[in-house]
Protein backbone atom coordinates (compact mmCIF):
# COMPACT_ATOMS: atom_id res chain seq x y z
CA UNK A 1 0.00 0.00 0.00
CA UNK A 2 1.21 3.51 -0.79
CA UNK A 3 2.18 5.44 2.23
CA UNK A 4 0.76 8.89 2.36
CA UNK A 5 0.53 10.77 5.58
CA UNK A 6 -1.98 13.54 5.76
CA UNK A 7 -3.28 15.52 8.66
CA UNK A 8 -6.64 13.71 8.49
CA UNK A 9 -4.90 10.37 8.50
CA UNK A 10 -2.99 11.21 11.67
CA UNK A 11 -6.14 12.30 13.46
CA UNK A 12 -7.86 9.11 12.36
CA UNK A 13 -4.93 7.01 13.57
CA UNK A 14 -5.09 8.58 17.01
CA UNK A 15 -8.83 8.09 17.31
CA UNK A 16 -8.59 4.57 15.95
CA UNK A 17 -6.02 3.62 18.58
CA UNK A 18 -8.18 5.15 21.29
CA UNK A 19 -11.28 3.23 20.17
CA UNK A 20 -9.41 -0.06 19.88
CA UNK A 21 -7.74 0.45 23.23
CA UNK A 22 -11.09 1.24 24.85
CA UNK A 23 -12.64 -1.92 23.38
CA UNK A 24 -9.75 -4.02 24.62
CA UNK A 25 -10.08 -2.50 28.09
CA UNK A 26 -13.78 -3.29 28.00
CA UNK A 27 -12.88 -6.93 27.40
CA UNK A 28 -10.22 -7.17 30.08
CA UNK A 29 -11.36 -4.86 32.87
CA UNK A 30 -14.13 -7.16 34.17
CA UNK A 31 -11.44 -9.76 34.82
CA UNK A 32 -9.20 -7.21 36.49
CA UNK A 33 -12.12 -6.21 38.69
CA UNK A 34 -12.72 -9.85 39.60
CA UNK A 35 -9.08 -10.29 40.51
CA UNK A 36 -9.06 -7.11 42.60
CA UNK A 37 -12.16 -8.23 44.49
CA UNK A 38 -10.69 -11.66 45.19
CA UNK A 39 -7.66 -10.07 46.86
CA UNK A 40 -9.61 -7.51 48.89
CA UNK A 41 -11.22 -7.68 52.28
CA UNK A 42 -14.97 -8.02 52.55
CA UNK A 43 -15.36 -4.60 54.20
CA UNK A 44 -13.60 -2.82 51.33
CA UNK A 45 -15.68 -4.71 48.76
CA UNK A 46 -18.94 -4.07 50.58
CA UNK A 47 -18.09 -0.37 50.76
CA UNK A 48 -17.79 -0.39 46.97
CA UNK A 49 -14.27 0.98 46.99
CA UNK A 50 -12.60 -1.84 45.06
CA UNK A 51 -12.33 -1.11 41.36
CA UNK A 52 -9.22 -2.35 39.58
CA UNK A 53 -6.80 -2.61 42.46
CA UNK A 54 -7.20 -4.67 45.67
CA UNK A 55 -7.96 -2.80 48.87
CA UNK A 56 -6.90 -4.12 52.31
CA UNK A 57 -4.95 -6.77 50.45
CA UNK A 58 -5.66 -10.23 51.85
CA UNK A 59 -5.38 -13.84 50.74
CA UNK A 60 -8.31 -14.86 52.95
CA UNK A 61 -10.63 -15.65 50.03
CA UNK A 62 -8.06 -17.98 48.52
CA UNK A 63 -7.32 -19.54 51.87
CA UNK A 64 -11.02 -20.21 52.28
CA UNK A 65 -11.48 -21.60 48.75
CA UNK A 66 -8.45 -23.86 48.90
CA UNK A 67 -9.46 -25.22 52.29
CA UNK A 68 -12.86 -26.17 50.88
CA UNK A 69 -12.56 -29.93 50.42
CA UNK A 70 -15.30 -29.99 47.80
CA UNK A 71 -13.53 -27.41 45.67
CA UNK A 72 -10.31 -29.41 45.68
CA UNK A 73 -12.16 -32.65 44.97
CA UNK A 74 -14.05 -31.02 42.09
CA UNK A 75 -10.77 -29.77 40.68
CA UNK A 76 -9.30 -33.28 40.87
CA UNK A 77 -12.36 -34.68 39.09
CA UNK A 78 -11.96 -32.07 36.37
CA UNK A 79 -8.28 -32.89 35.95
CA UNK A 80 -9.07 -36.60 35.77
CA UNK A 81 -11.81 -35.93 33.30
CA UNK A 82 -9.55 -33.83 31.09
CA UNK A 83 -6.86 -36.54 31.09
CA UNK A 84 -9.24 -39.42 30.30
CA UNK A 85 -11.53 -37.42 28.05
CA UNK A 86 -8.85 -35.79 25.94
CA UNK A 87 -6.90 -39.05 25.50
CA UNK A 88 -10.07 -40.72 24.32
CA UNK A 89 -10.87 -37.77 22.05
CA UNK A 90 -7.42 -37.85 20.47
CA UNK A 91 -7.34 -41.62 19.96
CA UNK A 92 -10.73 -41.60 18.25
CA UNK A 93 -10.00 -38.45 16.23
CA UNK A 94 -6.72 -39.86 14.91
CA UNK A 95 -8.09 -43.32 14.19
CA UNK A 96 -11.09 -41.90 12.34
CA UNK A 97 -9.43 -39.00 10.54
CA UNK A 98 -6.61 -41.05 9.03
CA UNK A 99 -8.72 -43.47 6.94
CA UNK A 100 -11.10 -40.66 6.01
CA UNK A 101 -8.17 -38.60 4.69
CA UNK A 102 -7.76 -41.24 1.98
CA UNK A 103 -9.33 -40.88 -1.46
CA UNK A 104 -12.42 -42.75 -2.65
CA UNK A 105 -10.18 -45.22 -4.46
CA UNK A 106 -8.07 -45.92 -1.40
CA UNK A 107 -11.06 -46.31 0.91
CA UNK A 108 -14.18 -47.89 -0.54
CA UNK A 109 -17.31 -46.23 0.77
CA UNK A 110 -15.51 -43.13 1.99
CA UNK A 111 -18.40 -40.81 1.21
CA UNK A 112 -20.82 -43.01 3.14
CA UNK A 113 -18.55 -42.86 6.16
CA UNK A 114 -18.22 -39.08 5.84
CA UNK A 115 -22.01 -38.67 5.70
CA UNK A 116 -22.39 -41.01 8.67
CA UNK A 117 -20.15 -38.79 10.80
CA UNK A 118 -21.00 -35.34 9.48
CA UNK A 119 -24.75 -35.85 9.79
CA UNK A 120 -24.35 -35.96 13.56
CA UNK A 121 -23.24 -32.33 13.43
CA UNK A 122 -26.58 -31.41 11.88
CA UNK A 123 -29.14 -33.48 13.69
CA UNK A 124 -29.15 -35.09 17.08
CA UNK A 125 -31.62 -36.61 19.44
CA UNK A 126 -31.44 -33.62 21.72
CA UNK A 127 -31.06 -33.39 25.44
CA UNK A 128 -33.76 -35.76 26.72
CA UNK A 129 -33.06 -38.90 24.62
CA UNK A 130 -29.32 -38.51 25.25
CA UNK A 131 -29.94 -38.15 28.96
CA UNK A 132 -32.16 -41.23 28.99
CA UNK A 133 -29.57 -43.24 27.07
CA UNK A 134 -26.72 -42.28 29.39
CA UNK A 135 -28.86 -43.08 32.42
CA UNK A 136 -30.05 -46.32 30.83
CA UNK A 137 -26.46 -47.44 30.26
CA UNK A 138 -25.88 -46.97 33.98
CA UNK A 139 -23.28 -44.27 33.43
CA UNK A 140 -24.87 -41.77 35.79
CA UNK A 141 -22.64 -40.78 38.70
CA UNK A 142 -19.57 -42.13 36.94
CA UNK A 143 -16.86 -40.20 35.14
CA UNK A 144 -17.83 -42.07 31.96
CA UNK A 145 -20.98 -39.99 31.64
CA UNK A 146 -18.70 -36.99 31.20
CA UNK A 147 -16.31 -38.46 28.66
CA UNK A 148 -18.13 -41.10 26.59
CA UNK A 149 -21.03 -39.14 25.04
CA UNK A 150 -18.73 -36.67 23.27
CA UNK A 151 -15.85 -39.09 22.77
CA UNK A 152 -15.53 -38.37 19.05
CA UNK A 153 -15.87 -34.63 18.41
CA UNK A 154 -16.69 -34.63 14.71
CA UNK A 155 -15.78 -30.98 14.06
CA UNK A 156 -12.28 -31.50 15.47
CA UNK A 157 -11.99 -34.74 13.54
CA UNK A 158 -12.70 -32.86 10.29
CA UNK A 159 -10.03 -30.28 11.16
CA UNK A 160 -7.56 -33.09 11.84
CA UNK A 161 -8.47 -34.84 8.61
CA UNK A 162 -7.76 -31.63 6.69
CA UNK A 163 -4.39 -31.40 8.41
CA UNK A 164 -3.52 -34.87 7.14
CA UNK A 165 -4.77 -34.01 3.67
CA UNK A 166 -2.53 -30.95 3.57
CA UNK A 167 0.55 -33.19 3.85
CA UNK A 168 2.28 -34.27 0.63
CA UNK A 169 1.31 -37.80 -0.30
CA UNK A 170 4.92 -38.88 -0.89
CA UNK A 171 5.42 -38.88 2.86
CA UNK A 172 3.70 -42.24 3.17
CA UNK A 173 5.00 -43.80 -0.01
CA UNK A 174 8.38 -45.05 1.15
CA UNK A 175 6.87 -46.76 4.18
CA UNK A 176 4.10 -48.32 2.09
CA UNK A 177 6.65 -49.73 -0.37
CA UNK A 178 8.53 -51.24 2.58
CA UNK A 179 5.33 -53.08 3.39
CA UNK A 180 4.22 -51.11 6.45
CA UNK A 181 0.60 -51.56 7.52
CA UNK A 182 -1.66 -48.47 7.73
CA UNK A 183 -1.30 -48.53 11.51
CA UNK A 184 2.50 -48.50 11.26
CA UNK A 185 2.39 -45.69 8.72
CA UNK A 186 0.13 -43.70 11.00
CA UNK A 187 2.19 -44.25 14.14
CA UNK A 188 5.71 -44.03 12.75
CA UNK A 189 5.45 -41.69 9.78
CA UNK A 190 2.42 -39.48 10.21
CA UNK A 191 2.10 -38.79 13.91
CA UNK A 192 5.57 -37.24 14.22
CA UNK A 193 4.78 -34.71 11.46
CA UNK A 194 1.28 -34.18 12.79
CA UNK A 195 2.42 -32.88 16.17
CA UNK A 196 1.12 -29.32 15.53
CA UNK A 197 -2.23 -30.77 14.45
CA UNK A 198 -2.44 -32.92 17.57
CA UNK A 199 -1.61 -29.85 19.66
CA UNK A 200 -4.35 -27.86 17.94
CA UNK A 201 -7.21 -30.31 18.37
CA UNK A 202 -5.84 -31.40 21.74
CA UNK A 203 -6.08 -27.84 23.04
CA UNK A 204 -9.64 -27.51 21.78
CA UNK A 205 -10.57 -30.75 23.51
CA UNK A 206 -8.90 -29.67 26.77
CA UNK A 207 -10.86 -26.40 26.78
CA UNK A 208 -14.12 -28.18 25.97
CA UNK A 209 -13.71 -30.71 28.75
CA UNK A 210 -12.52 -28.17 31.27
CA UNK A 211 -15.32 -25.70 30.47
CA UNK A 212 -18.18 -28.18 30.35
CA UNK A 213 -20.42 -27.84 33.38
CA UNK A 214 -23.71 -29.07 32.02
CA UNK A 215 -23.06 -32.83 31.83
CA UNK A 216 -21.82 -32.72 35.41
CA UNK A 217 -25.04 -31.05 36.47
CA UNK A 218 -27.39 -33.53 34.81
CA UNK A 219 -25.47 -36.78 35.26
CA UNK A 220 -24.15 -36.39 38.81
CA UNK A 221 -26.72 -36.63 41.56
CA UNK A 222 -24.34 -35.73 44.35
CA UNK A 223 -22.26 -32.56 44.55
CA UNK A 224 -19.33 -34.72 45.68
CA UNK A 225 -19.01 -35.95 42.11
CA UNK A 226 -19.22 -32.58 40.38
CA UNK A 227 -16.39 -31.49 38.12
CA UNK A 228 -15.06 -28.03 38.92
CA UNK A 229 -17.17 -25.98 36.51
CA UNK A 230 -20.35 -27.64 37.73
CA UNK A 231 -19.30 -27.00 41.30
CA UNK A 232 -18.60 -23.35 40.48
CA UNK A 233 -22.01 -23.17 38.80
CA UNK A 234 -23.74 -24.48 41.91
CA UNK A 235 -21.77 -21.98 43.99
CA UNK A 236 -22.93 -18.99 41.94
CA UNK A 237 -26.10 -19.02 43.96
CA UNK A 238 -25.24 -20.93 47.09
CA UNK A 239 -21.86 -19.66 48.25
CA UNK A 240 -23.59 -17.56 50.89
CA UNK A 241 -25.17 -20.66 52.47
CA UNK A 242 -21.93 -22.56 52.25
CA UNK A 243 -20.11 -19.81 54.15
CA UNK A 244 -22.89 -19.79 56.69
CA UNK A 245 -22.47 -23.50 57.28
CA UNK A 246 -18.74 -23.17 57.74
CA UNK A 247 -19.33 -20.33 60.16
CA UNK A 248 -21.73 -22.38 62.26
CA UNK A 249 -19.63 -25.49 62.26
CA UNK A 250 -16.89 -23.64 64.17
CA UNK A 251 -13.42 -24.87 63.24
CA UNK A 252 -10.30 -22.94 62.43
CA UNK A 253 -11.70 -20.93 59.52
CA UNK A 254 -13.36 -18.31 61.73
CA UNK A 255 -10.68 -15.64 61.50
CA UNK A 256 -10.57 -16.07 57.71
CA UNK A 257 -14.36 -15.82 57.48
CA UNK A 258 -14.39 -12.38 59.06
CA UNK A 259 -12.35 -11.03 56.18
CA UNK A 260 -14.40 -12.44 53.30
CA UNK A 261 -17.93 -12.38 51.95
CA UNK A 262 -19.84 -14.05 49.12
CA UNK A 263 -18.39 -11.69 46.53
CA UNK A 264 -14.74 -12.07 47.46
CA UNK A 265 -15.11 -15.82 47.90
CA UNK A 266 -16.81 -16.27 44.57
CA UNK A 267 -14.22 -14.09 42.84
CA UNK A 268 -11.44 -16.31 44.17
CA UNK A 269 -13.28 -19.48 43.09
CA UNK A 270 -13.93 -18.15 39.59
CA UNK A 271 -10.39 -16.93 39.15
CA UNK A 272 -8.96 -20.30 40.19
CA UNK A 273 -11.39 -21.98 37.80
CA UNK A 274 -10.19 -19.79 34.94
CA UNK A 275 -6.45 -20.28 35.51
CA UNK A 276 -5.97 -23.41 33.38
CA UNK A 277 -7.58 -21.82 30.32
CA UNK A 278 -5.61 -18.61 30.90
CA UNK A 279 -2.41 -20.65 31.01
CA UNK A 280 -2.97 -22.35 27.69
CA UNK A 281 -4.50 -19.25 26.13
CA UNK A 282 -1.33 -18.10 24.34
CA UNK A 283 -1.06 -21.49 22.63
CA UNK A 284 -4.77 -21.59 21.91
CA UNK A 285 -4.60 -18.27 20.18
CA UNK A 286 -1.63 -19.35 18.13
CA UNK A 287 -3.26 -22.54 16.93
CA UNK A 288 -6.83 -21.39 16.73
CA UNK A 289 -6.51 -19.34 13.55
CA UNK A 290 -4.60 -22.18 11.94
CA UNK A 291 -7.32 -24.65 12.85
CA UNK A 292 -9.97 -22.27 11.64
CA UNK A 293 -8.36 -21.97 8.23
CA UNK A 294 -7.74 -25.70 7.87
CA UNK A 295 -11.18 -26.56 9.15
CA UNK A 296 -12.74 -24.48 6.43
CA UNK A 297 -11.00 -26.36 3.63
CA UNK A 298 -13.53 -28.72 2.20
CA UNK A 299 -13.05 -32.37 3.11
CA UNK B 1 -12.88 -58.33 -3.09
CA UNK B 2 -9.18 -57.76 -3.64
CA UNK B 3 -9.81 -54.13 -2.80
CA UNK B 4 -11.46 -55.02 0.49
CA UNK B 5 -8.65 -57.38 1.40
CA UNK B 6 -6.17 -54.59 0.88
CA UNK B 7 -8.25 -52.02 2.66
CA UNK B 8 -9.68 -53.86 5.63
CA UNK B 9 -7.23 -52.25 8.00
CA UNK B 10 -8.60 -48.80 7.16
CA UNK B 11 -12.14 -49.98 7.80
CA UNK B 12 -11.07 -51.58 11.05
CA UNK B 13 -9.56 -48.25 12.18
CA UNK B 14 -12.90 -46.57 11.62
CA UNK B 15 -14.73 -49.10 13.76
CA UNK B 16 -14.25 -47.52 17.23
CA UNK B 17 -15.37 -44.12 15.96
CA UNK B 18 -18.39 -45.70 14.29
CA UNK B 19 -19.39 -47.54 17.45
CA UNK B 20 -19.17 -44.42 19.62
CA UNK B 21 -21.03 -42.31 17.08
CA UNK B 22 -23.70 -44.96 16.66
CA UNK B 23 -24.29 -45.39 20.38
CA UNK B 24 -24.16 -41.75 21.48
CA UNK B 25 -25.58 -40.00 18.40
CA UNK B 26 -27.74 -42.45 16.49
CA UNK B 27 -29.46 -44.19 19.40
CA UNK B 28 -30.59 -40.83 20.89
CA UNK B 29 -31.75 -39.92 17.40
CA UNK B 30 -33.91 -43.02 17.46
CA UNK B 31 -34.89 -42.05 21.00
CA UNK B 32 -36.84 -39.04 19.73
CA UNK B 33 -39.70 -41.50 19.18
CA UNK B 34 -40.58 -40.93 22.82
CA UNK B 35 -42.00 -37.61 21.61
CA UNK B 36 -44.83 -39.77 20.21
CA UNK B 37 -45.07 -41.92 23.32
CA UNK B 38 -46.03 -41.59 26.92
CA UNK B 39 -42.62 -42.37 28.32
CA UNK B 40 -42.42 -44.92 31.05
CA UNK B 41 -38.97 -45.46 32.58
CA UNK B 42 -39.66 -49.18 32.96
CA UNK B 43 -40.45 -49.65 29.28
CA UNK B 44 -37.90 -47.19 27.88
CA UNK B 45 -38.20 -46.59 24.14
CA UNK B 46 -40.99 -49.22 23.96
CA UNK B 47 -43.45 -47.06 25.90
CA UNK B 48 -47.09 -46.82 24.69
CA UNK B 49 -47.75 -44.68 21.61
CA UNK B 50 -49.85 -41.55 22.02
CA UNK B 51 -49.65 -40.05 18.54
CA UNK B 52 -49.38 -36.31 18.37
CA UNK B 53 -50.90 -35.58 21.75
CA UNK B 54 -47.55 -34.39 23.17
CA UNK B 55 -47.33 -31.87 20.34
CA UNK B 56 -50.90 -30.71 20.95
CA UNK B 57 -50.03 -30.35 24.60
CA UNK B 58 -46.92 -28.22 24.15
CA UNK B 59 -48.56 -25.88 21.66
CA UNK B 60 -51.43 -25.36 24.07
CA UNK B 61 -48.93 -24.15 26.67
CA UNK B 62 -48.63 -20.36 26.53
CA UNK B 63 -45.24 -20.65 28.25
CA UNK B 64 -43.89 -22.72 25.38
CA UNK B 65 -45.11 -20.39 22.66
CA UNK B 66 -43.50 -17.57 24.61
CA UNK B 67 -40.13 -19.33 24.61
CA UNK B 68 -40.14 -19.62 20.81
CA UNK B 69 -40.53 -15.87 20.46
CA UNK B 70 -37.91 -15.15 23.16
CA UNK B 71 -35.44 -17.54 21.55
CA UNK B 72 -35.94 -15.98 18.16
CA UNK B 73 -35.71 -12.41 19.44
CA UNK B 74 -32.56 -12.94 21.50
CA UNK B 75 -30.67 -14.93 18.90
CA UNK B 76 -31.48 -12.69 15.93
CA UNK B 77 -30.09 -9.65 17.72
CA UNK B 78 -27.10 -11.63 18.92
CA UNK B 79 -26.31 -12.66 15.34
CA UNK B 80 -26.78 -9.23 13.78
CA UNK B 81 -25.05 -7.35 16.59
CA UNK B 82 -22.20 -9.86 16.66
CA UNK B 83 -21.54 -9.45 12.95
CA UNK B 84 -21.63 -5.65 13.08
CA UNK B 85 -19.30 -5.40 16.06
CA UNK B 86 -16.76 -7.87 14.73
CA UNK B 87 -16.73 -6.37 11.22
CA UNK B 88 -16.25 -2.85 12.56
CA UNK B 89 -13.56 -4.00 14.95
CA UNK B 90 -11.78 -5.94 12.20
CA UNK B 91 -11.93 -2.89 9.88
CA UNK B 92 -10.46 -0.63 12.55
CA UNK B 93 -7.83 -3.20 13.38
CA UNK B 94 -6.96 -3.53 9.71
CA UNK B 95 -6.09 0.17 9.55
CA UNK B 96 -3.27 -0.34 12.02
CA UNK B 97 0.02 -0.70 10.23
CA UNK B 98 2.06 -2.32 12.99
CA UNK B 99 1.49 -6.08 13.06
CA UNK B 100 2.63 -6.27 16.65
CA UNK B 101 0.05 -3.76 17.87
CA UNK B 102 -2.58 -5.57 15.84
CA UNK B 103 -1.76 -8.84 17.52
CA UNK B 104 -1.83 -7.35 21.01
CA UNK B 105 -5.28 -5.84 20.45
CA UNK B 106 -6.51 -9.13 19.02
CA UNK B 107 -5.19 -11.06 22.01
CA UNK B 108 -7.21 -8.98 24.43
CA UNK B 109 -10.59 -9.12 22.74
CA UNK B 110 -10.23 -12.84 22.30
CA UNK B 111 -9.83 -13.86 25.95
CA UNK B 112 -13.51 -14.04 27.04
CA UNK B 113 -14.20 -16.39 24.16
CA UNK B 114 -12.36 -19.29 25.78
CA UNK B 115 -13.74 -19.03 29.28
CA UNK B 116 -16.81 -21.02 30.24
CA UNK B 117 -20.14 -19.28 30.64
CA UNK B 118 -20.12 -20.29 34.29
CA UNK B 119 -17.09 -18.11 34.91
CA UNK B 120 -18.28 -15.28 32.68
CA UNK B 121 -21.75 -15.44 34.26
CA UNK B 122 -20.16 -15.25 37.71
CA UNK B 123 -18.32 -12.12 36.64
CA UNK B 124 -21.48 -10.66 35.08
CA UNK B 125 -23.52 -11.30 38.22
CA UNK B 126 -20.91 -9.37 40.15
CA UNK B 127 -20.30 -6.42 37.86
CA UNK B 128 -23.95 -6.00 36.86
CA UNK B 129 -25.25 -6.08 40.43
CA UNK B 130 -26.83 -2.94 41.86
CA UNK B 131 -23.58 -2.14 43.65
CA UNK B 132 -21.34 -3.59 40.91
CA UNK B 133 -18.83 -1.57 38.93
CA UNK B 134 -21.10 -1.03 35.93
CA UNK B 135 -23.74 0.68 38.02
CA UNK B 136 -21.03 2.55 39.89
CA UNK B 137 -19.72 3.86 36.57
CA UNK B 138 -23.24 4.80 35.48
CA UNK B 139 -23.67 6.57 38.80
CA UNK B 140 -20.67 8.76 38.03
CA UNK B 141 -22.44 9.75 34.82
CA UNK B 142 -25.55 10.55 36.82
CA UNK B 143 -27.59 7.55 35.64
CA UNK B 144 -29.75 5.72 38.18
CA UNK B 145 -28.80 2.07 38.87
CA UNK B 146 -30.16 -0.42 36.32
CA UNK B 147 -31.37 -3.93 37.22
CA UNK B 148 -29.66 -5.65 34.32
CA UNK B 149 -30.59 -9.16 35.36
CA UNK B 150 -33.91 -8.76 37.10
CA UNK B 151 -35.82 -6.34 34.90
CA UNK B 152 -37.65 -8.30 32.24
CA UNK B 153 -37.49 -5.50 29.66
CA UNK B 154 -33.74 -5.12 30.01
CA UNK B 155 -32.81 -8.78 30.53
CA UNK B 156 -32.84 -9.87 26.84
CA UNK B 157 -30.59 -6.94 25.97
CA UNK B 158 -28.22 -7.83 28.79
CA UNK B 159 -28.02 -11.29 27.21
CA UNK B 160 -27.49 -9.90 23.72
CA UNK B 161 -24.78 -7.45 24.75
CA UNK B 162 -22.87 -9.77 27.07
CA UNK B 163 -22.94 -12.50 24.42
CA UNK B 164 -21.54 -10.13 21.80
CA UNK B 165 -18.95 -9.03 24.33
CA UNK B 166 -17.87 -12.61 24.90
CA UNK B 167 -17.88 -13.73 21.29
CA UNK B 168 -16.93 -10.92 18.93
CA UNK B 169 -13.22 -11.73 19.16
CA UNK B 170 -13.88 -14.89 17.20
CA UNK B 171 -15.62 -13.04 14.36
CA UNK B 172 -12.85 -10.48 14.33
CA UNK B 173 -10.28 -13.19 13.64
CA UNK B 174 -12.33 -14.52 10.74
CA UNK B 175 -12.90 -11.10 9.15
CA UNK B 176 -9.32 -10.04 9.70
CA UNK B 177 -8.15 -13.16 7.89
CA UNK B 178 -10.41 -12.22 4.98
CA UNK B 179 -9.13 -8.62 5.02
CA UNK B 180 -5.50 -9.71 4.94
CA UNK B 181 -6.32 -11.65 1.80
CA UNK B 182 -7.29 -8.51 -0.13
CA UNK B 183 -4.74 -7.69 -2.82
CA UNK B 184 -2.97 -4.36 -1.96
CA UNK B 185 -2.73 -3.60 -5.69
CA UNK B 186 -6.45 -2.81 -5.62
CA UNK B 187 -5.88 -0.01 -3.11
CA UNK B 188 -2.91 1.32 -5.04
CA UNK B 189 -4.83 1.61 -8.27
CA UNK B 190 -7.79 3.14 -6.43
CA UNK B 191 -5.46 5.73 -4.96
CA UNK B 192 -3.99 6.52 -8.35
CA UNK B 193 -7.56 7.02 -9.55
CA UNK B 194 -7.92 9.52 -6.71
CA UNK B 195 -10.24 7.53 -4.45
CA UNK B 196 -10.32 8.82 -0.89
CA UNK B 197 -9.79 6.57 2.08
CA UNK B 198 -13.50 6.31 2.88
CA UNK B 199 -14.35 5.45 -0.72
CA UNK B 200 -11.65 2.79 -0.71
CA UNK B 201 -13.18 1.20 2.36
CA UNK B 202 -16.63 1.37 0.89
CA UNK B 203 -15.90 0.16 -2.62
CA UNK B 204 -13.01 -2.21 -2.07
CA UNK B 205 -12.81 -3.42 1.51
CA UNK B 206 -16.49 -3.81 2.27
CA UNK B 207 -17.27 -5.15 -1.17
CA UNK B 208 -14.62 -7.85 -0.92
CA UNK B 209 -15.59 -8.61 2.66
CA UNK B 210 -19.23 -9.14 1.68
CA UNK B 211 -18.94 -12.84 0.75
CA UNK B 212 -17.43 -13.59 4.18
CA UNK B 213 -20.11 -11.54 5.93
CA UNK B 214 -22.88 -13.28 4.01
CA UNK B 215 -21.29 -16.62 4.71
CA UNK B 216 -21.09 -15.98 8.45
CA UNK B 217 -24.65 -14.67 8.48
CA UNK B 218 -26.01 -17.63 6.61
CA UNK B 219 -24.09 -20.13 8.72
CA UNK B 220 -25.49 -18.61 11.88
CA UNK B 221 -29.05 -18.93 10.58
CA UNK B 222 -28.90 -22.59 11.55
CA UNK B 223 -28.34 -21.40 15.10
CA UNK B 224 -31.39 -19.18 15.35
CA UNK B 225 -33.00 -21.61 17.76
CA UNK B 226 -29.91 -21.78 19.95
CA UNK B 227 -30.18 -18.59 21.91
CA UNK B 228 -27.44 -19.67 24.32
CA UNK B 229 -28.44 -22.10 27.05
CA UNK B 230 -25.16 -21.86 28.97
CA UNK B 231 -25.46 -18.13 29.25
CA UNK B 232 -29.14 -17.75 30.00
CA UNK B 233 -29.41 -20.65 32.41
CA UNK B 234 -26.68 -19.12 34.55
CA UNK B 235 -28.08 -15.60 34.51
CA UNK B 236 -31.86 -15.84 34.46
CA UNK B 237 -34.36 -16.19 37.28
CA UNK B 238 -38.14 -16.69 37.43
CA UNK B 239 -38.76 -12.93 37.42
CA UNK B 240 -37.42 -12.65 33.87
CA UNK B 241 -38.96 -15.86 32.43
CA UNK B 242 -41.44 -13.73 30.54
CA UNK B 243 -38.78 -12.36 28.21
CA UNK B 244 -35.76 -14.49 29.04
CA UNK B 245 -36.97 -18.09 29.02
CA UNK B 246 -35.77 -19.81 25.84
CA UNK B 247 -36.56 -23.19 24.29
CA UNK B 248 -33.48 -24.90 25.73
CA UNK B 249 -34.02 -23.67 29.28
CA UNK B 250 -37.68 -24.68 29.00
CA UNK B 251 -36.74 -28.20 27.83
CA UNK B 252 -34.28 -28.49 30.69
CA UNK B 253 -36.77 -27.50 33.37
CA UNK B 254 -39.53 -29.62 31.93
CA UNK B 255 -37.54 -32.66 30.87
CA UNK B 256 -34.80 -32.96 33.48
CA UNK B 257 -35.98 -31.06 36.55
CA UNK B 258 -39.61 -32.17 36.35
CA UNK B 259 -38.78 -35.51 34.64
CA UNK B 260 -41.50 -35.07 31.99
CA UNK B 261 -39.36 -36.90 29.48
CA UNK B 262 -41.85 -37.19 26.65
CA UNK B 263 -42.89 -33.56 26.75
CA UNK B 264 -39.26 -32.44 26.98
CA UNK B 265 -38.32 -34.64 24.03
CA UNK B 266 -41.24 -33.25 22.03
CA UNK B 267 -40.04 -29.69 22.48
CA UNK B 268 -36.52 -30.87 21.65
CA UNK B 269 -37.70 -32.61 18.49
CA UNK B 270 -39.63 -29.54 17.37
CA UNK B 271 -36.50 -27.48 17.83
CA UNK B 272 -34.27 -29.98 15.98
CA UNK B 273 -36.60 -30.16 12.99
CA UNK B 274 -36.83 -26.38 12.64
CA UNK B 275 -33.06 -26.05 13.12
CA UNK B 276 -32.41 -28.72 10.52
CA UNK B 277 -34.63 -26.95 8.00
CA UNK B 278 -32.78 -23.71 8.77
CA UNK B 279 -29.37 -25.36 8.39
CA UNK B 280 -30.33 -27.01 5.12
CA UNK B 281 -31.85 -23.77 3.88
CA UNK B 282 -28.88 -21.68 4.91
CA UNK B 283 -26.50 -24.14 3.30
CA UNK B 284 -28.48 -23.71 0.11
CA UNK B 285 -28.36 -19.93 0.46
CA UNK B 286 -24.63 -19.95 1.26
CA UNK B 287 -24.02 -21.95 -1.86
CA UNK B 288 -26.25 -19.71 -3.94
CA UNK B 289 -24.96 -16.32 -2.77
CA UNK B 290 -21.46 -16.95 -1.49
CA UNK B 291 -20.52 -20.00 -3.51
CA UNK B 292 -19.70 -21.87 -0.33
CA UNK B 293 -20.60 -25.49 0.13
CA UNK B 294 -20.41 -26.97 3.58
CA UNK B 295 -21.26 -30.46 2.44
Amino acid sequence: MLNYKSWGRTVFNIFNHIILLATCLLCVLPFVNLLAISFSSSTAVAAGSVVFWPKDFTLASYEFTLSDGKFIRAMMISIGRVVIGVSLNLILIILTAYPLSKTKQQLAGRSIYVIFFVITMLIGGGLIPTYLLVSGLGLKNTIWSLVLPGALPVGNMVIFMNFIRSLPEEIEEAAVIDGATPMQVLMKVLLPVLKPAIATVGLFCIVNHWNDWFSGMIYMTSTDKYPLQTYLQSMLLSIEQMMQQVRQSGGDMQSVLTQINARTGRAAQLFLGAIPVMLIYPYLQKYFTKGLILGSIKG
Amino acid sequence: MIKLKKQWRYHAMLLPGIIFTFVFCYIPLYGVIIAFQKYNPGLGFRSPWVGLSNFKFIFSQPNFVRTIWNTFYISVFKIIGGIIVSVVFALLLNEISSNKTKRIFQTFVYIPNFLSWVIVAGIMIDILARDGIVNQALGVLGIAPISFLSNSTIFPWTMIITDIWKGFGFGTVVYLAALTGIDPVLYESAMIDGAQRWKQIRYITLLLLMPTIILMLVLSLGNVFNAGFDQIYNLYSPIVYETGDIIDTYVYRLGIEQAQYSVGATVGLFKSVVSFVLIAGSNFLANRFAGYRIF
